[in-house]
């Protein structure tokens, strides 16, 4: 029986407001008020990074929210994502942004539920192969209705201000991880997790896995075609490749890997870091920026496979004098983040470098 | 009326017929066994009681219900609850929350979490697991897994119990407790069906015996009347031997 007292009995009210968990509340606090303000502070490139964190938080979490505890690896982010998108290009013109967004969610969800209702008996690889599939079709579907029904090829979309796009998205990505702090606390987060740790035995204690999985799975499609309506209006004009873009399924999944998907705490730092340093090195370092990328990736996935949380925790215990310190726990805990820091330092004198030779990689 | 009743169930995995056209019933407050040879069928007739396979063709009712058609989940919750050979609990749940999942989903109606894990922690009591009950279920032994499977079966509150194998694998002291377990579950009005193959444990706790074999019901009848059948004892117990001849 190891570890037994590093597993406290969560629930009961008295355990609620432990100091750390204050702590944890009032940044959660700071952290939302400070994201409200960002564009009374900014406007321009960092009012645009900010917009595209939120929209990964939304993405990665939704898909935590239902892959993570299930097991069940969902590609269909794009599907979700690009079907709010089209949407708001179709109905921008017509209806207010607000009901645009509304509607977008509900057509990810009604969609979620059909697909989810016909491919969620589908297990492990084939699960993940359909879904990916999905987004091909969807956009197939709607490359076909452009062609031979409607005689278009395109739409135009009316635009919005920075500040609104921001403002809805975050209350979109406040929606997203609230719903998914109240699922995971709820019954169903129970639910989830005996689905993916054992779906017979799940089905034979009671619960309902038909309809759990399809309910969540719908949930995370309502936020990410949210996500897609908002988003598609920071440009004039889409089309299908540019609405069901595959990289929307793929990010979520490093994003989410990257934070650690332990918690919802992990998604959403590795969404917040991955957006940021992917946009850095994008934006500075166009030659390099695929290269050190995959050496990030492929440290992270090697050395914290419980992600950046994993690391945090890791490190925590160890300086609490929990756990002993192993050679694994060695490199984790010591080699990973110093070896992050010399990184983010690199990054930096370069920056400074290419400042003073007068800003020739200047930001966008 | 008998609590559970099987006509003529039947099931096929390509050519080999797993069960076939065997008739049962359980009564309520009895303790039935079943069983039989390797590759006779037994788990997977609780396999098409409990709603993981459905019978082609035949008939289960539960209560004077048909429940051939239901589902898994409905079906626990009309009061069946089952443990698997191999075991199958939430390794990566704590113990508590494990029997949590029966009592908070399987029960038929909807009760609070905290009565959820009144139950839970009543049921981990009753197989002595209440103070395992914060460890992850995935670092107890064999026996406590088993014991834990038990116990998420009884928070779900059944009617009737179906145990599969519950004694393999365990040490002579734990199969021990484990009779003595069953017959307190009897006890409180609950019904057992369970598949074993420690003879001398199944002899002395179950009223009455199931025999099948190849899928099909070679014999049935009180404990005493199965041991002394000469097919049962052809296929499955073994004749007497004398050592001098």
């Amino acid at each position: 029986m190891k570890d037994t007292h590093a597993i406290k009995n969560r629930s009961g009210f008295a355990a609620a407001f432990t100091p750390s968990r204050i702590l944890g509340g009032v940044l959660i606090v700071v952290a939302i008020v400070l994201l409200a303000l960002v564009p009374r502070i900014t406007q321009g490139y960092w009012l645009t990074l900010f917009t595209d964190i939120l929209k990964f938080v939304v993405l990665t979490v939704g898909w935590v929210l239902f892959s993570g505890p299930t097991g069940y690896m969902s590609l269909a982010t794009a599907a979700f994502f690009g079907l709010g998108f089209y949407m708001a290009a179709v109905l921008s013109s017509r209806i207010p942004f607000a009901a645009t967004i509304v509607i977008s969610g509900i057509l990810g969800f009604v969609v979620a539920v059909a697909v989810g209702a016909l491919t969620l008996r589908l297990r492990g690889v084939y699960f993940a192969i359909f879904t990916f599939a999905l987004v091909l079709l969807v956009q197939a579907v709607v490359l076909e209705v452009e062609r031979l029904v409607t005689h278009t090829r395109g739409r135009f979309v009316v635009p919005v201000s920075g500040s609104a796009i921001y403002y809805s998205m975050f209350i979109v990505a406040v929606g997203m991880v609230v719903a998914a702090v109240l699922i995971k606390r709820s019954r169903y987060g129970l639910a989830l997790q005996s689905i993916g740790e054992h779906e017979e035995a799940a089905a034979h204690s009671g619960i309902d896995v038909v309809r759990t999985k399809v309910l969540v799975f719908a949930v995370s499609a309502l936020f990410m075609g949210m996500a897609g309506a908002i988003i598609a209006t920071r440009r004039t004009y889409i089309d299908p490749y540019i609405a069901f873009d595959l990289q929307n399924s793929f990010w979520p999944v490093l994003m989410a890997m990257f934070g650690g998907m332990g918690n919802l705490v992990g998604p959403v730092i590795g969404a917040g870091l991955f957006t940021y340093i992917g946009d850095l090195l994008i934006t500075r370092f166009q030659d390099l920026y695929m290269l050190i990328f995959g050496v990030v990736l492929i440290f992270s996935i090697v050395f914290m496979p419980n992600g950046i949380v994993g690391v945090a925790m890791d490190w925590w215990r160890l300086v609490k004098g929990d756990r002993p310190l192993t050679r694994r726990l060695a490199i984790t805990c010591y080699c990973i983040p110093v070896l992050g820091w010399i990184t983010v330092l690199l990054i930096a004198c370069r920056l400074a470098w290419v400042k003073s030779r007068g800003g020739r990689n200047a930001p966008a | 009326m008998h609590l559970l009743e099987g006509e003529g169930v039947t099931r096929h995995f390509g050519g080999l017929a797993a069960v076939s056209e065997v008739d049962f019933y359980v009564d309520q407050g009895e303790i039935v066994g079943l069983i039989g040879p390797n590759g006779a069928g037994k788990t997977t007739l609780f396999n098409l009681i409990s709603g993981a396979l459905k019978p082609k063709p035949g008939k289960i009712t539960f209560k004077g219900v048909d429940i051939t058609p239901l589902k898994a989940h409905k079906i626990c919750r009309m009061g069946i609850a089952r443990t698997f050979q191999t075991v199958k609990i939430f390794p990566h749940v704590p113990v508590v929350r494990n029997a949590m999942v029966g009592a908070l989903f399987g029960t038929g109606h909807r009760i609070s979490s905290r009565e959820a894990q009144k139950k839970a922690e009543q049921a981990l009591e009753f197989v002595d697991l209440l103070p395992l009950k914060d460890v992850l279920a995935g670092d107890l032994t064999l026996a406590n897994q088993k014991r834990l499977e038990v116990a998420r079966a009884l928070a779900s509150g059944p009617e009737l119990l179906m145990l599969d194998e519950l004694m393999a694998g365990l040490t002579a002291t734990e199969v021990a407790e484990a009779m003595g377990d069953i017959v307190q579950i009897r006890s409180r009005g609950i019904t057992v069906i369970m598949i074993e193959h420690v003879m001398q444990a199944i002899m002395q706790v179950s009223d009455r015996i199931i025999v099948l074999d190849y899928g099909r019901k070679l014999a049935e009848g009180s404990p005493a009347e199965v041991a002394a059948n000469p097919k049962v004892i052809e296929v499955y117990l073994g004749e007497e031997c004398d050592v001098d001849s």
